[in-house]
């Protein structure tokens, strides 16, 4: 965007750094995210849904967007850190809520490094089928091994203690979303460094041309196995908050139709940009609510013709319907930084 | 006399096909060597032996006297020899800059860090801009590659294997494909390249060969016809029958 309003730099250093750098719309974004925390005091029970369906899907956009690993079977890891959050706190092992999480997603993370060996050969299918049948198995383990896990009632009997020792989950799920809302910003500052880093920049050689990838020195299959295993530990630390945030947890965590669903997300949020998982969830989990007020019976009726329009009109044509917008926005935020910064750099 | 790329017995077969057949190629430090021959005489097959592109039915390939045979190819670009494709295949979403800086942090082996912003390195970023400069693209060096003129796209082809500091480059086919105007400056910046890199050019053009190779070999189906210098190739009557039988097209 900078390059059309402004003459085109040619300054090898600026234009490396281009793709890190925080655009207005980004900021105005995030300011929105955390406004609804006073806004809309009374929707924090979905906006917690949305906040853990942007982390799962932010997660898949690393492996698809960033890997080119198309996957089926995300939810596998989103299961893992879902059981190990409930256990932990379950069991009183490690109660403090975010120390749990982090070894929720450290476990997945650990899966996701075993699992990653499995999806490095192959075409997209293999893949499809091989991260489907890790996701399946790992369902019929909890399964089988119902005494630990619950079974198909689910894990039950889960108190939450305070994040942190401060703030304990209250009913209206402030708690919660607060919670869940600084761990997505957190995860998403950590996902953009990551992506924006030398380490992104040959993911996206990867992705686009494997064989040149490999022709100037880089190790495919490692970097693969690297962006697999970040990613599953964010599936992790998804399922770890769902857990904590509704004191449950079943074996729908580790569902194909989960696996279905973020990739849904996904695809409707747009794919490679890390906002896309994000603003998908917005529009996934409103739309299904909004839809399920009117028509109860076909709200995924209306899901999948969506889907459809999305897909036969295409991203580059809505994403030129919002550029007014998008210009507003980038023309008011370049005034506000004059105005602060006096002009300067 | 120590070779800087050499190939012992070196075969592939496609099922029946042998599409390299006992090749015993010697490249000398810092030599000027063109592997020439008739369309499928497999000299393409040869260039993906040496990057590793593809694995050997048999034989050895020795950089600077080291067995490579069995190496990954992003292991053999570390150890110093680097390929250019015939049909372009660059990043189509990177730019130029990031392409070019891509490669070099891969070499400083900083590929894997995850934390620092790709620009923020005064090394990288000076070196970026001499490549940038040496390859006539500092015009377009923040396009999108995909977007770009087919003869940049060339050059980039070219750059992105150098920004690898090769010992050894492997050049298919620089000029393929590139309009006779924007000919010059990619035959030019070939030519400049620093004489302390040995540099293997597979071609099927002569006037190219002829121009640029103090040392030619000869492949016909597969097999290493003969070698010698521009002059001895030339007035052998047995590649111009293999030339003319074929028809050339140079």
């Amino acid at each position: 965007m900078s390059a059309r309003t402004s003459q085109p730099s040619l300054d090898p250093a600026e234009l490396l750094a281009r793709r890190a750098r925080w655009t207005p719309l980004e900021i105005a974004f995030w300011i929105a995210a955390f406004a609804t925390i006073y806004f809309l005091p009374g929707r924090h029970l979905i906006l917690t849904e949305i906040a853990i369906w942007a982390l799962f899907a932010l997660s898949l956009d690393l492996i698809l967007g960033f890997g080119g690993i198309l996957s089926l079977g995300h939810a596998a890891f989103f299961g893992v850190g879902a059981y190990v959050a409930g256990l932990l706190a379950k069991h009183g092992i490690i109660t403090e809520p975010v120390l749990a999480l982090l070894v929720a997603g450290l476990a997945a993370t650990l899966v996701g490094f075993v699992t990653s060996f499995l999806v490095l050969r192959g075409s997209d299918l293999t893949r499809l089928m091989v991260t489907l049948g890790v996701s399946l198995v790992l369902r019929e383990i909890a399964n089988r091994y119902a005494e630990i896990t619950g079974g198909a009632d689910g894990l039950q009997g889960i108190t939450m203690a305070p994040v942190l020792g401060l703030f304990s989950f209250d009913l209206f799920g402030q708690t919660a979303y607060v919670y869940s809302l600084v761990v997505l910003f957190v995860l998403f500052l950590l996902a953009r460094r990551i992506v924006n880093s030398p380490f992104g920049l040959s993911l996206l050689a990867v992705r686009g041309n494997p064989v040149r990838a490999s022709a100037i020195g880089i190790p495919v299959n490692w970097r693969l196995v690297a962006i697999y295993t970040i990613a599953a530990g964010y599936a992790g630390i998804a399922g770890g908050l769902l857990t904590q945030t509704t004191a449950f947890a079943s074996l729908e965590v580790f569902s194909f139709d989960r696996s279905a669903d973020v990739l849904l997300v996904l695809i409707i949020g747009g794919i490679g940009y890390l906002y896309g998982g994000l603003i998908g969830a917005v529009v996934f989990r409103l739309m299904q609510d909004w839809l399920a007020n009117i028509t109860p019976q076909y709200w995924q009726f209306w899901i999948g013709f969506v889907l459809v329009l999305i897909v036969l009109i295409g991203r580059d044509r809505m994403a030129a319907w919002i550029r007014p917008v998008r210009d507003l926005i980038d023309t008011l935020g370049a005034r506000i930084r004059i105005g602060t910064i006096g002009g300067g750099r | 006399m120590s070779y800087a790329l050499e190939t012992v017995d070196l075969e592939k077969s496609f099922g029946g096909l042998k599409a390299a057949n006992r090749v015993s190629l010697r490249v000398k430090k810092g030599a000027r060597h063109a592997l020439i021959g008739p369309n499928g005489a497999g000299k393409t097959t040869v260039i993906n032996l040496l990057s590793g592109a593809i694995r050997p039915t048999a034989g050895r390939i020795l950089l600077d006297g080291q067995d490579i045979t069995g190496f990954e190819p992003h292991h053999r670009v570390r150890l110093g020899i680097a390929r250019t494709f015939q049909i372009n295949q660059l990043f189509g979403d990177l730019t130029p800059v990031e392409t070019l800086g891509l490669a070099i942090s891969e070499r400083n082996r900083m590929g894997h860090d995850w934390w620092r912003v790709a620009g923020r390195k005064p090394a990288i970023v000076g070196e970026v801009g001499e490549l940038l400069s040496r390859f006539d693209l500092t015009d377009v060096m923040g396009e999108r590659t995909a977007t770009l003129p087919y003869g940049k796209q060339r050059l980039l082809e070219i750059a992105l294997a150098f920004a690898c500091k090769p010992r050894v480059l492997l050049l298919d086919e620089p000029a393929a494909g590139v309009p006779e105007a924007e000919r010059d400056s990619i035959l030019e910046t070939v030519a400049a390249l620093p004489e302390n890199v040995t540099v293997l050019l597979i071609e099927h053009d002569m006037d190219i060969v002829f121009s640029f190779a103090d040392r030619i070999s000869v492949l016909v189906n597969g097999e290493l016809f003969m070698e010698g210098t521009p002059e001895q190739v030339a007035a052998d009557p047995r590649v111009k029958a293999v030339y003319l039988g074929e028809g050339t097209d140079a």
